[in-house]
């Protein structure tokens, strides 16, 4: 049985020479001689959750609540605590987490390293705007940080990918809302021209939007695909019981179930496929659509699968994005997943954060081995041309010299390590010199 | 709202209980060995809504400490209506082999202990003619084997006197719950492998909140365990021996 330790996309797997389960708050780090890694709820896609011959420090015991005030929002938390567990506290009480990503059950701790964002961008930016201070846990001593004390290390470890030291607890700034409902609108679009006068229209009048797009399509087709826009409504409906996700995937097939040859018809029958336009559905199901299907990573089989998302800047998105999409209908190898999403105008605060103005697209790709990776080279090239970026949390295989393109202040970074801390991640991206271009 | 009184509170079963609990507004009082811990889990259950939460640091090892902790917790909470029992550890079994003190000290934590707390919330909830007892014990339990030989005989007596228990106390309308979860994917279990067997410690606090809701007598958590402990013992002896898990 391979480790429980893995990531959410099962490529690579370097396996941690050692295991440290944290349940305590105060702990000491342990004194290993090899780096360590904080590691929550695996759900980063490649190898930036993994440390390969190393220590892992397993948060998800640090799971525990410290202090909430109602009547502020203001949320104290231990960082193995899930969103999940604070969705379930707070939006009973009218509030909710300003910002959230595709899925519910990762850290607040790996939410902040990834500086993680969510289909309201445009209005929130990303998670770690709203984290008002979290304790870090260092090597040589336990900070305390905020946007005032230990300024550097606190824009260090937002999208810090866990190398600035462990996160122990974190201070968060919810927001009201109305109910735990969403009115929520679904437009097909013909094309990438229709899409971002969509977005543009949307960014005022809705809170949330997000669109899927048919990344197979081509000809005519190209660039179809569905935006779908929301926001919370007062309603009377009573809340909608939130269990745990209804249906799992039980084991891992032998071949990939999904992103086969049958993917092209699959995407046009979902484009196609009648739907309300207007709908009033639970948060999770607008929010987190893929929660309802616990495991899904096991559909793509033994080998796995790989996330491409990259952010395009806005002044020449357009044509960086259907350069995109041209080489994987080209290539004919796309998934069903390919989510489509205009940012806002905030950048992370992040010296490694992700999220900045621009169009960002994500797709999954079935592990084929060489071909899928050249491919996902192939993206690279042109997001680098475009003067864009690769997300971190769902890279597997990006090149240092990529890395380093997309990344400028990675060496300003690299000063804020904890040198007891390391990941698979960082070595592969740090290594060789990198500067040959 | 219930009084709940939590021995052990600071294992990942009990927590998984106390968050279920606090979760409904119930009343609380854990004890417990690590008192950092203790601290922590108090302030995490009264986010949660518990309608109060009280800590004693307790060694269970020393029996002279119980009937202070009991007191205070009825003390505490002006009552007492659910009591469980959660404390244990599972010794590395090739050196209780080597060392009897290591295996008494063992048998005293899981069985000697258990069974003092047992006795005197039995006599209190006998006096005040309610309340629900509630023991974890194990399927370990049910039949002995050479990987925990100690562990599995501590539980087996705490099962026995729980039942015996039930026997006695039914009467005055005392409820005795024997709970029997199989693996559980806890710091206690850190250095076994994880296979489809192990289930996590909400499960089995979710099944133990209900048992006690339910009044049930004896609990295996998850119930597949009953039928295959049911198998487990009706293998002869002359079989068994020669048997490895």
């Amino acid at each position: 049985m391979s480790s429980p330790y893995r990531s959410w996309g099962r490529y690579p797997d370097h396996p941690p020479a050692q295991v440290v389960v944290l349940r305590d708050r105060p702990v000491e780090l342990p004194s290993a001689p090899a780096p360590m890694l904080a590691y929550g709820l695996g759900r980063s896609y490649g190898d930036s959750c993994q440390n390969g011959g190393g220590t892992l420090l397993v948060t998800r015991g640090l799971d525990r609540f410290i202090a909430f005030d109602p009547e502020r929002g203001v949320l104290r938390c231990e960082s193995g605590v899930s969103l999940d567990a604070i969705l379930q506290l707070a939006v009973p009480q009218g509030w909710f987490l300003p910002v959230v990503p595709g899925t519910r059950f990762v850290t607040v701790g790996g939410a902040i390293a990834n500086d993680v964002h969510g289909k309201n961008h445009h209005r929130a930016g990303s998670f770690s705007r709203h984290v008002l201070a979290f304790e870090l846990l260092r090597s040589d001593g336990r900070l305390q940080c905020s946007r005032t004390e230990n300024a550097a290390l606190f824009a260090a470890t937002i999208g810090g990918l866990g190398l600035t030291g462990l996160i122990t607890r974190v201070d968060l700034q919810l927001e009201r809302v109305p109910g735990p409902w969403m009115q929520v609108e679904t437009l097909r679009f013909a094309g990438l021209e229709e899409f971002f006068a969509l977005s543009a229209a949307s960014a005022r009048s809705h809170a949330y939007s997000v669109a899927w797009i048919d990344c197979l399509a081509r000809d005519r087709a190209f660039g179809r695909g569905l935006f779908t826009r929301a926001d919370f409504i007062a309603t009377d409906r009573p809340s909608p019981r939130m269990r745990g996700p209804a249906l799992p995937v039980p084991f891992t097939p032998p071949l990939p179930l999904v992103g086969g040859p049958g993917t092209r018809w699959f995407n046009r029958a979902w484009y196609y496929w009648p739907r309300r336009q207007i709908d009033v559905q639970p948060y999770a199901r607008f929010l987190f659509p893929l929660d309802g299907l616990s495991h899904w990573n096991r559909l793509y089989g033994p080998r796995g699968f790989l996330q491409h998302q990259c952010v395009l800047p806005p002044e020449c998105d357009r044509e960086a994005l259907s350069e995109i999409l041209s080489a994987i209908v080209h290539a004919g190898t796309g998934s069903f997943l390919a989510v489509l999403k205009r940012f806002g105008d905030f950048t992370s605060e992040g010296l490694l954060g992700f999220p900045r103005p621009g169009t960002t697209l994500a797709l999954d790709f079935p592990n084929r081995g060489a071909g899928t990776l050249d491919l996902l080279a192939r993206l690279d090239d042109i997001v680098a041309a475009a003067g864009g970026a690769v997300y971190p949390a769902k890279d597997a295989r990006m090149s240092s010299t990529h890395f380093r393109r997309f990344f400028p202040r990675w060496r300003e970074f690299s000063q804020h390590i904890d040198p007891a801390f390391s990941s698979s991640f960082w070595r592969r991206v740090t290594a060789g010199d990198g500067e040959a271009d | 709202m219930r009084r709940i009184l939590i021995i052990g509170a600071t294992s990942a079963i009990a927590e998984a209980c106390s968050r279920l609990w606090a979760e409904r507004g119930d009343r609380l009082f854990l004890a417990g060995r690590n008192e950092a811990r203790l601290t922590a889990i108090a302030d995490d259950l009264r986010v949660r809504g518990a309608a109060g939460v009280d800590t004693a640091t307790v060694n269970v090892d020393d029996i002279d400490m119980h009937a202070a902790v009991i007191a205070a917790a009825h003390d505490m909470m002006g009552g007492l209506d659910i009591a469980l029992i959660a404390h244990g550890v599972l010794p590395d079994q090739e050196r209780c082999n080597q060392d009897t003190g290591l295996t008494l000290r063992a048998f005293h934590t899981n069985a000697t202990a258990t069974i003092a707390l047992m006795h005197r919330l039995a006599l209190r909830f006998e006096a005040q003619g309610a309340g629900v007892l509630a023991v974890i014990s194990s399927i370990a339990g049910d039949r002995g084997r050479a990987m925990n030989t100690v562990y599995g005989a501590a539980k087996s007596a705490i099962t026995t006197y729980a039942s015996a228990l039930r026997q006695r106390l039914w009467r005055c309308g005392v409820h005795v719950l024997t709970i029997k979860p199989g693996f559980v994917d806890t710091p206690m279990t850190a250095g076994m492998r994880r296979n489809a067997l192990f289930s996590t410690p909400h499960t089995v606090a979710w099944g133990i909140v209900r048992a006690i809701d339910r009044r049930r007598n004896v609990v295996y958590l998850p119930w597949f365990w009953r039928p295959v402990m049911a198998v487990i013992r009706l293998i002869p002896e002359v079989l068994f021996r020669r048997m490895r898990f």
